[in-house]
């Protein structure tokens, strides 16, 4: 007679984890983070670095408060993705202060009092990032040139605008596409006059549209390895682009392109990598489609119509409310169930 | 009817792992030194001993008679002699004892003479049929155990016009349908054939997954071209042998959720019991053996062995080889869906299929769960178009109406959720941990609904003798009322008479005095 351990069903080892999902978010931003140094230089990843340090802390500090293990926690990856968003959607040279502010909102307020990973109602980052759009919309208008529009900062001078408290000189800083938009057309220009303009690039922007492209690209991995659901991405690209594409039927000087709307702003970062959270977004195949539309229209209808240049974060957060209704509303027909 | 596969919702592709018990057709295992038999082998009431201890059996004699519609006789599966009827580990998840009958074969191997089977089926009724079925203890053989003749009575509502005859054999590593359609297909065709004449059925359907073209080419050959009977083959895709996912995908029917396959008019049975009906009808034989895979990388010799029922599994797995210093986990069934099971010392059933003794790399890492992130991507493999995260939520929450609002009852409990989880939670756990609970509930309830009632019942049988006794009182009292009243009158006569008399003597006394006194 033998005897052994025992053990429920299935007994194939898994097939995936929770870490690896999150090591592969980060590796699909490689290549817009990428762009975005060569685009903006130094500041993009010493913000990368500054957000992960701070958020890497007020996770242990978190956890050890809540008396959860730290190591393991840490190790699922979470709050370097929630990092790493924050980081790439603040401007590259905000102070420090801001990027800690943004970082401890998101960690400590929309993570931790949530529950930790899995509870939280409200994308972290996004609350982070909302919380200073609020608080100092100033310091996130700043936006420095693209690399095509003038040299970056040397890293000492990158060093000192983040941590010295010194300004980004004038001659770095521009418009981002979407402000100069939003000024132009309140200033009665026309979009045809605003696009021979040197910051609006050929598609949406000098220096934005590589950007966007970069986290498209990684975007379509995460789907193609089916980390991310390729129904959230579509669901917010056909929320944003349908509408702009009605409007800009009817009045092309007035509202801008779809595919400027595509690639501008935050939009690939928000299609592919934000809403598609799966924590703070809704469950359910047609939930998903709704929910990335829904964002994608909000998004539409603040950079059009709203008080901030881009709208992504409130629609990520407007949907985060809505997914439990939509989880309910959209239940598959399960296996057998009437017609 | 078309030929086309439909495809089911979900399910996953995995490593099947069969070549490695394939290599040699099934073998005889020798006799044990001590057969130990379940009586309960099958879903329903557990079959009641007509055995005593000394008593010497034929090999095929009845040892247990089913107990009621529900049930499967049991018989002696080598001839010998009973040296108990007593509790023994039977192979249970819990590793729990139950009643068993124990006999020493005598290596004779003397059928009794009850066997008897004939060639000519054709002539027998449908009835006579379902009844030798029954009479030969069949069940379910891929796994599950439910009586095959209650099976194959749907009952009068219910016309069948497809028996499927499920031999995907889903499950990674299990090949004992595979080796049994390769090796006896005309067996296992003949039962199917058998068994649309019990149903009345129209056509016959075998359903067998892509991976097994000997199997098929076997059943093919077998068939021969009749009209009314398909082997199709289906893609490989765990569970393509789930009863519901395998008509799903052979007819494009859905069994209705909370339904049954008679209910849309088919009968899923497995190649297994078709060779045992087979086997039972034209042969005579009961069913007292089967063929069982024992692999794994725990196994030094993969194959597949015709098991006599009752044999102890340290005996089957120590005629493949034995252990090998890998073997780290007994799986009764696939890996799956089978269950573990502590110790090699109970016996095989008719529903073990496979002895699946799991290396430590096959089996390992083990889980290490995290909070759920919603992914969905369990929802995405469920076949019963479940959302299992939801169900999960809510089982864990212990919310046991919104779980069954989210269709529990209808997770088959195949582990594709768990084994995609990325957070590596035992979900399935979870939802048999919900089911058994709301069952519980439900006898709870039941029981709380039978005490009610006995409680009323109680309440009013006290009202009605109290009643009753008050009637009687009252009755005793008007009774007794009216023999006072009686007295009372009777008193009430002679004091007037006394007084009357009074009054006479008054008034005459001279007369009266003489009269008294004399």
């Amino acid at each position: 007679m033998r005897e052994f351990p025992v053990a429920t069903s299935p007994h194939l080892p898994p097939r995936a984890s929770v870490p690896a999902l999150m090591y592969r978010v980060l590796a699909a931003l490689a290549p817009g983070a990428a762009l975005a140094t060569w685009q903006f230089g130094w500041g993009v990843p010493l913000q990368l670095a500054l957000a992960c340090l701070l958020a890497v802390a007020a996770e242990a500090a978190m956890l050890a408060l809540r008396r959860r293990p730290v190591g393991r926690a840490l190790a699922d990856g979470s709050v370097l993705v929630t990092a790493a968003l924050l980081a790439l959607a603040l401007p590259p040279y905000a102070p420090w202060w801001l990027t800690a502010v943004a970082v401890l909102a998101a960690v400590v307020l929309a993570k931790h009092l949530y529950g930790g990973l899995g509870y939280n109602p409200f994308n972290p980052a996004m609350v982070g990032y909302v919380v200073v759009l609020v608080a100092f919309p100033r310091e996130l208008g700043h936006w420095p040139a693209p690399a095509a529009l003038a040299a970056g900062p040397d890293l000492a001078t990158a060093l000192s605008v983040v941590f010295g408290g010194s300004p980004l000189p004038d001659a770095l800083t521009a418009a981002t596409p979407l402000d100069h938009v939003r000024t132009g057309l309140s200033m009665n220009r026309t979009l045809a006059e605003l696009r021979a303009d040197p910051v609006m690039g050929r598609i949406a922007g000098t220096g934005w549209e590589w950007v966007a492209l970069g986290y498209l690209a990684g975007g379509l991995w995460l789907v193609w390895k089916r980390v991310a659901d390729w129904r959230i991405p579509l669901g917010f690209a056909a929320g944003l682009a349908l509408p702009a594409l009605l409007a800009w039927g009817v009045d092309p000087d007035a509202y801008p392109s779809p595919l400027f709307h595509l690639l501008s702003g935050g939009a690939m970062l928000g299609a592919f990598f934000i809403a598609t959270d799966p924590v703070t977004a809704s469950t359910t195949p047609r939930g998903r489609l709704l929910f990335g539309a829904g964002a994608g229209l909000v998004t539409f209808l603040v950079r059009g119509f709203g008080g901030y240049p881009d709208g992504v974060a409130f629609g990520v957060l407007l949907m985060n409310m809505a997914a439990p209704t939509l989880d309910q509303l959209t239940r598959p027909r399960v296996f057998g169930e009437r017609r | 009817m078309s030929a086309r596969i439909h495809p089911f919702h979900g399910g996953l592709v995995l490593d099947g792992r069969k070549a490695l018990s394939t290599r040699t057709p099934p073998a005889p295992v020798p006799l044990p030194e001590r057969l130990v038999v379940p009586l309960h082998q099958h879903i329903g009431a557990a079959a009641e001993p007509v055995v005593e201890p000394g008593q010497r059996v034929l090999k095929g004699e009845p040892i247990a008679r089913a107990a009621g519609y529900v049930s499967a006789a049991v018989h002696a599966p080598a001839s010998g002699t009973v040296v108990a009827v007593e509790a023994h580990p039977v192979p249970h998840p819990s590793g729990l004892s139950a009643p068993c009958v124990v006999i020493e074969p005598d290596g004779e191997e003397r059928w009794h003479e009850g066997c008897r089977g004939t060639a000519d089926w054709q002539a027998l009724a449908p009835e006579a049929l379902r009844a030798r079925v029954r009479a030969a203890g069949i069940v379910g053989m891929g796994g599950a155990g439910f009586p095959t003749h209650v099976k194959l009575n749907p009952g009068p509502g219910r016309a069948i016009h497809t028996l499927v005859v499920n031999g995907a054999e889903c499950e990674p590593y299990i090949t004992c349908d595979d080796m049994l359609m390769r090796t006896r297909p005309q067996a296992v065709l003949e039962g199917a054939r058998i068994m649309q004449r019990i149903l009345g059925a129209r056509r016959v359907l075998v359903g067998i997954e892509e991976d097994k073209p000997e199997a098929l080419a076997a059943l093919r050959e077998a068939a021969g071209g009749a009209p009314d009977l398909e082997v199709r083959a289906v893609p490989v895709r765990y569970p393509s042998g789930g009863e519901r996912q395998l008509i799903h995908l052979l007819t494009g029917l859905e069994v209705p959720s909370e339904g049954l396959p008679a209910d849309i008019g088919v009968v899923c049975q497995n190649v297994g019991t078709a060779a045992a009906v087979r086997d039972a009808v034209v042969e005579g034989k009961p069913l007292v053996s089967r063929i069982v895979t024992v692999t794994g990388g725990g196994v030094a010799g993969p194959r597949n062995l015709e098991v006599p029922v009752g044999t102890p599994f340290s005996h089957v797995i120590a005629h493949a080889g034995g252990y090998t210093d890998e073997a780290a986990r007994l799986i009764v069934g696939g890996p799956m869906m089978g269950f573990a099971v502590r110790s090699d010392a109970v016996p095989v059933t008719k529903t073990v299929n496979c002895l699946l003794v799991a290396a430590r790399e096959e089996v390992e890492p083990a889980r290490d769960p995290r909070p759920c992130v919603r992914c969905g991507a369990c929802a995405e493999v469920c076949p019963a178009r479940l959302l299992p995260q939801q169900l999960y939520w809510y089982a864990r929450a212990k919310d046991f109406d919104r779980v069954q609002d989210y269709k529990l009852f209808d997770c088959i409990e195949c582990g594709c959720c768990a084994l995609v989880c990325p957070s590596q939670l035992p979900l399935v756990d979870y939802y048999r941990y919900a089911k058994s609970e709301i069952w519980a509930l439900e006898r709870e309830r039941e029981r709380a609904e039978r005490a009610r009632r006995r409680h009323e019942a109680h309440v009013a049988r006290l009202e009605r003798e109290r009643a009753e006794r008050e009637a009687r009182s009252r009755a005793r009292r008007r009774r007794a009322t009216d023999r006072e009243a009686r007295q009372a009158a009777v008193a009430e006569a002679l004091e007037r008479a006394r007084a009357r008399r009074t009054v006479q003597a008054e008034g005459g006394h001279a007369e009266g005095d003489g009269a008294e006194d004399a």
